[in-house]
């Protein structure tokens, strides 16, 4: 799709699929990635290629070894792409921060994915204060097309000055569909790559004049760019500045407010090193401004101190310090949109407010209940449904109070409903364990409660191995349970060291992640979190040990499983007690799996569309009222 | 072409797993086709399954939108289910929009937890009608199952999206891109995709 080599003709593309062309039409050489929504598809479309292209691509263990390797193939003179989400991007940190000095040769571009409102990620982080902090060029599209052509001049730009360029798209901009008109995919000669003897990649700090002087550069490039913009009338009294996606909020609220013709619009894509002197001279003859941009007040802090220091006259300025400009719950919280443009310009212009919303109570009248919510949740016969029911089961049996850290991934969900709370901690990749090593030490002051830390499989290979080093080194004292369902499966499933397959399909020899634990000395014991049976005693008997030790609980992701051939169940209505069983609908109500509801008669119902067949279920319930149907019979009965 | 609102703003809203990122998809390919500017938007959280699922697709003939469709400004909502056709016309919908639902409900975990209840359809049904404009029933997901599978639920839908006169993408432009998405497709699914778009439907109105 990305490679369709039809300049000229219009298409339309996810903003993922449009920075991967745009890398593609900059001749990219090498892409590497940790897969992280909302930016994963950068990298993956640019996997898929036809290898006539000529790119190399990886999935790396972490966005700090795809940086490293990224960088290398910029050193070379390569050009270079690394694809990350907002805390990958935090992953780097020591390496961007060093990086910066030596510079690069090959262009080297860094996507961040940032997700205002944390559709898809555990908090909201505004990345663009990395390119300040490491005095970088920072770029920032507004749509779609503009991803694309931003992507392929970063290169350029990168290699004009010597340093990498972080492209920073939100979730709007990267799973948003919109058109862009192609450009040529250029034949790429064939490149020969050399680290000569005189080639040196040092941070030392003699070398930060160069980064000041890098960035005094780049604001001079950015006085040019036409990434930045200025519509409305020329004396206008009033302008919005505005980045991102933002701008089109702001453009379309300014149309339903009918100021278009009365207030002026600064949009601004290239972000960092801001351009001073195109922006004193576009806000000369204004008076009041209004900043509109997403999460953090970057600009409108930057802007206002540019102004402060170097500006002539007094501004009344409107954003999120004067409380104008507010996400649902509050400035700089969530994400913005044209409904919270209008709420703000109404305010601020003091205009009536022309969207009204219907009446809600009329509304709940009519429904007699209000419209219940979907709360995420793990998905029917999820593998982690089951492992975190073992574990519920396992600690209670024990008594001691135990309790368990979680991580990043599908199983985060262990902290809600349908990983019945048990999560007591979640932060950052590799973090569960990394506590525990502090919790799995407290025994010395007396706390006798089992510490146990969950990470997934992927997880586990990014951010958990000096975690456990540090447990075997240190005795401490817990159990690492390592959810193996062998995929990136939340991010859409992506390969890892585990799997024995690279990103380009190409197969290699699947890293054994019990062979690494007891290779560090941890004891290492493999079950099936569907077989609870089995399971929760082999917890049971680990919780009476002391000392770091490990326990994988390995199942296929159901989502990948299910694309196979399923097991069908059904419940045995004259088995199936109902409400006077005593269960409280155990398998629906406290197992929480969507595939089974209760029917009128109160008797359990699956659902053959949802339920992937994994049979927990089949265990759980206390009347033996579940059973698998043959293969016979399900052929026997149609496709019903 | 006829006249058409600036911009025409459609809504594919349902829950995880059911196809709507591909629906949507669709339908931006489409109006593309048919020489719209288009711009989706899509809202979607990290659960695979069981999270509402929301695709704005804003079409327009002069210029470029933002992804989010503004409050009360949907001028068609094509739901693949009851509940989620109900939030997104509780927030995007006035007098004039209308709607297109599929009347099979997914419950949400609450539900099975007992923490929270079902409204009745007919109920929903109302409520879409005291909502929006006219409001039109396909049952999409009985359909998709006599003809191949329940999963082309939402081609189906989309079959339903392309038969509605009042939207301004001809039919043959959404012929045209699910030929277009369906060229890397096994036969099966080809199959099964074209007899879902293909199918004779009727719109039921709710009065």
């Amino acid at each position: 799709m990305i490679s369709l080599n039809n300049p000229g003709s219009k298409v339309i593309m996810s903003g993922n699929e449009a920075m991967a062309r745009g890398a593609l039409e900059a001749g990219v050489d090498f892409c590497t990635s940790y897969p992280g929504s909302p930016t994963v598809e950068v990298a993956e479309s640019l996997f898929r290629l036809d290898p006539k292209y000529n790119v190399y691509g990886e999935w790396s263990v972490n966005e700090m070894v795809a940086l490293e390797a990224a960088a290398a193939a910029s050193f070379a003179g390569l050009r270079a792409l690394c694809v990350m989400k907002q805390n990958g991007l935090a992953v780097t940190s020591d390496f961007l921060l060093s990086l910066n000095h030596p510079g690069t040769r090959g262009g080297l571009v860094i996507v961040v994915g940032d997700d205002p409102g944390a559709h898809s990620s555990i908090n909201e982080v505004d990345s663009r204060h990395f390119a300040r902090h490491a005095e970088v060029p920072l770029l920032e599209p507004a749509d779609v097309s503009e991803a694309r052509d931003m992507m392929a001049w970063a290169f350029e730009l990168s290699e004009k000055l010597e340093t990498y360029v972080i492209l920073r798209v939100v979730t709007r901009v990267c799973h948003a569909r919109g058109n862009l008109v192609l450009n040529e995919i250029p034949e790429k000669p064939q490149k020969n790559v050399q680290v000569e003897p005189w080639d040196r990649f040092l941070c030392i700090a003699p070398m930060h004049g160069m980064v000041h002087s890098r960035q005094a550069q780049a604001r001079q490039t950015y006085e040019e760019s036409l990434f930045n913009s200025y519509t409305g009338p020329d004396e206008a009294e009033s302008v919005i500045v505005a980045s991102g996606p933002a701008v089109l909020y702001a453009r379309e609220a300014m149309e339903l407010l009918n100021l278009d013709s009365k207030v002026g619009l600064l949009k601004l894509g290239t972000t960092w090193p801001l351009p001073h002197n195109w922006i004193l001279e576009r806000l000369q003859k204004t008076s009041n401004i209004v900043f509109f941009e997403e999460t953090d007040p970057f600009l409108e802090q930057n802007i206002t101190s540019v102004l402060a220091q170097f500006g002539s006259k007094t501004y009344n300025f409107f954003g999120q310090a004067s409380g104008h400009i507010s996400g649902e719950a509050g400035p700089g919280l969530g994400e913005l949109n044209t409904d919270l443009a209008v709420r703000g310009l109404a305010k601020i212009f003091d205009l009536p407010d022309p969207t009204s919303l219907p009446e809600t109570g009329q509304l709940k009248d009519i429904l007699k209940v209000s419209i219940p919510e979907r709360e995420m949740a793990l998905c029917p016969g999820c593998p982690h449904r089951s492992s975190f029911w073992a574990i519920k089961s396992a600690l209670e049996l024990d008594g001691r109070k135990g309790f368990v850290l979680g991580d990043i991934g599908c199983y985060t969900l262990g902290a809600s409903k349908s990983g019945f709370w048990l999560l007591r901690s979640v932060m950052c990749m590799g973090s569960g364990v990394g506590l525990a090593n502090g919790f799995g030490q407290l025994y010395r002051f007396s706390m006798d409660q089992p510490v146990l830390a969950v990470m997934g499989d992927s997880t586990f290979f990014h951010a958990c191995l000096p975690a456990l080093v540090n447990g075997i080194y240190n005795r401490a004292d817990f159990i690492a349970v390592i959810l193996d369902n062998s995929i990136t499966a939340m991010t859409g499933f992506q390969p890892h060291p585990g799997v024995g397959v690279k990103a380009t399909g190409e197969e290699v020899k699947p890293l054994s992640i019990e062979k690494v634990t007891e290779s560090i000395g941890l004891k290492t014991v493999v079950a099936d979190p569907h077989k609870l049976d089995e399971t929760i005693p082999v917890l049971y008997d680990l919780l009476q040990e002391k000392g770091p030790r490990v326990l994988i609980l390995r199942k296929e992701c159901a989502l990948k499983a299910a694309k196979k051939e399923l097991k069908t169940y059904r419940v045995i209505s004259d088995l199936c007690a109902g409400d006077s069983c005593g269960c409280n609908n155990f398998c629906s109500s406290t197992f929480a799996c969507q595939a089974i509801s209760i029917g009128t008669d109160s008797k359990a119902v699956i659902d053959d569309v949802l339920c992937t067949g994994c049979g927990a279920c089949v265990l759980l319930c206390p009347r033996e009222a579940i059973e698998e149907v043959t293969k016979e019979e399900v052929s026997s009965s149609g496709k019903n | 072409m006829e006249k058409i609102k600036e911009p025409y703003n459609q809504i594919i809203a349902g829950v995880g797993g059911q196809g709507n990122i591909l629906a949507s998809a669709l339908a931006g390919i489409a109006a593309t086709k048919a020489g719209f500017n288009v711009v989706v938007g899509e809202t979607y959280g990290a659960s695979q399954r069981g999270g509402s699922v929301m695709s704005h697709v804003r079409l327009s003939r002069e210029k470029t939108y933002g992804p989010l469709v503004p409050s009360g400004q949907a001028d068609l909502i094509v739901a693949f289910e009851p509940l989620e056709a109900l939030r997104v016309a509780s927030k995007y919908a006035n007098a004039s929009t209308v709607i297109i639902v599929n009347p099979a409900p997914v419950y949400p975990v609450s539900v099975a937890l007992k923490e929270a209840s079902y409204p009745e359809i007919e109920d929903i049904l109302k409520g879409l009608k005291s909502l929006a404009g006219d409001v039109f029933t396909v049952n999409a997901t009985s359909i998709a199952r006599e003809v191949a599978t329940p999963k082309v639920q939402n081609i189906v839908m989309i079959n339903a999206m392309s038969h509605y006169r009042g939207q301004p993408v001809q039919r043959s432009y959404y012929n045209d891109a699910l030929e277009e998405f369906l060229q890397g497709a096994g036969l099966e699914q080809k199959e099964a995709n074209k007899k879902a778009f293909l199918t004779y439907l009727e719109l039921e109105q709710y009065n």
